[in-house]
């Protein structure tokens, strides 16, 4: 089976027993699996995806953890790995949030009507308790067939308990109506498989092709029935005592309202600013990209190579040259990205866990409808503004394919990364206000008319926002830490060699002066058209190798005040760095994206233009 | 009326959500046809945030304009 071969890439052990840990987002799942597995726990990419599986051990059985998801289907790519897992299960923990029972038993009772073995974690009963919610937990048991642990995974209790109950999960009564259930009945006499059999009747197109089958259009049907006896055993096992907001709630409104929301929106985003770009972009790249990489780590490595190739040699410039593969490239991964990127993932880690990040999507919503974006799509733009690469590869997360080329060409055309951005700025500041604002707003000019019109001109629609708003909750670190760790290992071992075959190939270009033919072909635009001094082309040739490369390059010429304000408008607009490019072609396919170079071409240089016309 | 047409503090009963994909995501979310919820927020000219509970959900406004609702007032049935 498809699954299973899947699975197997993830290096477990087939003879064990499998436990799988299933629940909604943010739920506490992650304490549950950090419980079960305190000692050895491996982590491996899912095969096709960007997200990460963990696996332990636990006593005789391996434990699995899996995306927060809202049921098991395949909307999106945590819900295709998720369900995968959870069929190759052999018992279900699934842990659901007690203050949201309506929402979260919709995937128990899936779970059930999968007829998997299930046992349930009641967590947040402290939540619970607080807002005045009693909940009748023997009822509940007895309504779904399967045993319930309350607990309260934060402060480590009932955990213990749940654990000792694990040989007690079973099979629970399921939701299914008569006639669909005889349906169900004879697929799975059909295909042995009763789990897959529901899936199949809820029209899941990966089980059914499994299989061999045609979908069954049940989904809706189905869906109904679960959705009325949850919301009669909610009905049934909740009594509030009395309506409770808790301190959460009211952040929560504050967020969401705009008054004040959005205030506190620009602080956390001067937060950020700060934290980026001013501790990490400055003061933390300047320890670890110049004092560790480029004093103490190149002379060495240099030093070591030489001993074996001619540093003049082709081989040793593309190992050591001055775009080298061991020199340059590994300095600008682990010296400048690393930094960077941790930072943003740590920070984005905070904004995702604190229940912070989907009231920002709501709040920045509409703007981003006017670019045929919906609010969604503020975390690959957010993460641009780290590493464009990085955002790139983010843009998965949209809903469809329209939102994601609308992004990447946003992202390639008008988001400065950070890497430029910190030269931008050094250079940008001497010239005083009425230059930034003019730079400021060309930019979102262009970003404003560039994504309005892309808007206009793609056929399709766009899809609206529909998320769920959990609770403002405090982010526990090792929960943040752990993202922050997984997200930037995956990012260096799925960018590393993009970069290392990026540096190949601009040091064999410089090599056979294909740099200088372009820079004699972009030259007359230069100079007549921009107003610019020829040797200004040199900084935007670099800036397709590194973004802040070029900007770094334009510090060395002596520009009047005009001049620099064009030059840096040509280049934050001009082509995304090399590396960018290539992960836009693994997404998008050589079309879009060079559809997004030449347009970056065009655009910069168009623009760039009529700025030097106006000033 | 439609859902975009609501005011914060309302309380509303969802008559029909006409895109299937929409109503399959909000069945699994815990919201279906005949359901009663309270308007939490309306972002300006953004999305409608709908309570159920203490379930919170963001609606872009767009789909709130698909999705018809009926208003009632509490304790009228």
């Amino acid at each position: 089976m498809e699954c299973c071969q899947k699975l197997e890439q993830l290096d477990i052990d087939p003879s064990k027993e499998k436990i799988v840990l299933v629940g909604n987002p943010n739920v506490g799942k992650s304490i549950f699996f950090n419980f079960f597995t305190d000692t050895y726990v491996s982590v491996s990419n899912y095969p096709g995806t960007t997200l990460d599986i963990s696996s332990g051990n636990y006593e005789d059985y391996i434990v699995l953890d899996t995306p927060g998801v809202y049921g098991v289907s395949s909307f999106n790519d945590e819900e295709k790995v998720a369900r995968d897992i959870i069929l190759s299960g052999d018992i279900i923990i699934n842990i659901v949030d007690a203050v949201h029972l309506e929402r979260d038993l919709f995937l128990t009772q899936q779970l059930i009507d999968m007829g998997k073995k299930v046992i349930v974690g009641l967590n947040m009963m402290d939540e619970a308790e607080k807002r005045g919610l009693n909940i009748d937990i023997d009822k509940l048991e007895e309504r779904l067939g399967v045993k319930v642990i309350p607990t309260i995974a934060i402060k480590k209790k009932g955990l213990k308990k749940l654990a000792d109950n694990i040989d007690k999960a079973q099979q629970g009564k399921i939701s299914l109506k008569d006639d669909i259930k005889e349906k169900l009945d004879s697929l799975e006499n059909e295909i042995n498989n009763r789990a897959d059999s529901l899936l199949i009747l809820e029209e899941d197109k990966n089980v059914a092709a499994v299989h061999n089958k045609k979908v069954f259009e049940l989904r809706e049907e189905i869906y109904q029935q679960r959705r009325k006896r949850v919301n009669n055993i909610v009905e049934e096992i909740i009594t509030k005592e009395e309506e409770n907001s808790s301190i959460g709630d009211k952040i929560g409104s504050m967020l969401l309202r705009p008054i004040t929301g959005i205030p506190i929106l620009l602080i956390i985003l001067y937060a950020l600013y700060q934290f980026i770009g001013v501790f990490v972009a400055q003061t933390l790249v300047g320890i670890t990209e110049e004092m560790i990489m480029i004093e103490t780590y190149q002379p060495f490595i240099i030093n070591l190579v030489s001993n074996f190739i001619a540093p003049e040699s082709l081989i040793g410039k593309i190992l050591i040259g001055e775009f080298g593969v061991l020199t340059m490239t590994v300095t600008y991964i682990l010296g400048l990205l690393l930094p960077l990127v941790a930072g943003f993932y740590f920070f984005l880690a905070i904004l995702e866990d604190s229940g912070y990040m989907p009231r920002i999507a709501a709040l920045v919503d509409r703007g981003l409808n006017y670019i045929g974006l919906n609010g969604r799509a503020i975390i690959p733009m957010l993460l641009g503004f780290g590493c464009v690469t990085m955002a790139t590869v983010t843009t998965r997360l949209l809903g469809s394919k329209r939102e994601k080329i609308i992004a990447i060409f946003l992202l390639g055309l008008a988001i400065p990364c950070s890497a430029q951005l910190g030269v931008i700025a050094g250079l940008i500041a001497p010239l005083g206000l009425d230059y930034f604002i003019i730079y400021v707003v060309t930019i979102f000019a262009v970003y404003a008319v560039t994504g309005t019109f892309l808007n206009k001109v793609l056929p399709g629609e766009s899809t609206d926002l529909l998320i769920d708003l959990p609770p403002i909750r405090m982010p526990e670190i090792k929960n943040v830490l752990q993202k922050t760790y997984l997200k930037s290992k995956y990012f260096i071992f799925e960018a590393g060699p993009i970069f290392a075959l990026g540096a190949v190939g601009i040091t064999l270009m410089k090599e056979f002066r294909i740099l200088d033919w372009i820079k004699e072909m972009v030259a007359p635009l230069v100079v007549g058209w921009l107003q610019l001094p020829k040797d200004a082309t040199e900084a935007f040739i670099m800036g397709i190798i590194r973004r802040d490369f070029g900007a770094a390059g334009l510090s060395s010429l002596a520009l009047t005040n005009d001049q620099t304000l064009v030059a840096l408008i040509v280049l934050t607009l001009f082509v995304p760095c090399i590396a960018a490019m290539l992960v836009m072609i693994k997404e998008q396919g050589i079309k879009q994206a060079a559809m997004v170079w030449i347009g970056s071409w065009v655009a910069a240089f168009t623009v760039g233009g009529l700025v030097a016309l106006f000033i | 009326m439609t859902l975009a047409d609501i005011k914060r503090g309302n309380n509303f009963r969802v008559k029909n959500i006409p895109d299937d994909m929409i109503r399959i995501q909000t069945l699994r979310m815990g919201i279906s046809e005949g359901s009663k919820l309270n308007c939490n927020e309306k972002i300006p000219g953004g999305p409608i945030i709908v309570k159920h509970n203490y379930q919170e959900i963001a609606i872009g406004r767009n789909l709130a304009e698909d999705i018809e609702i009926e208003l009632y007032t509490e304790g009228s049935d």
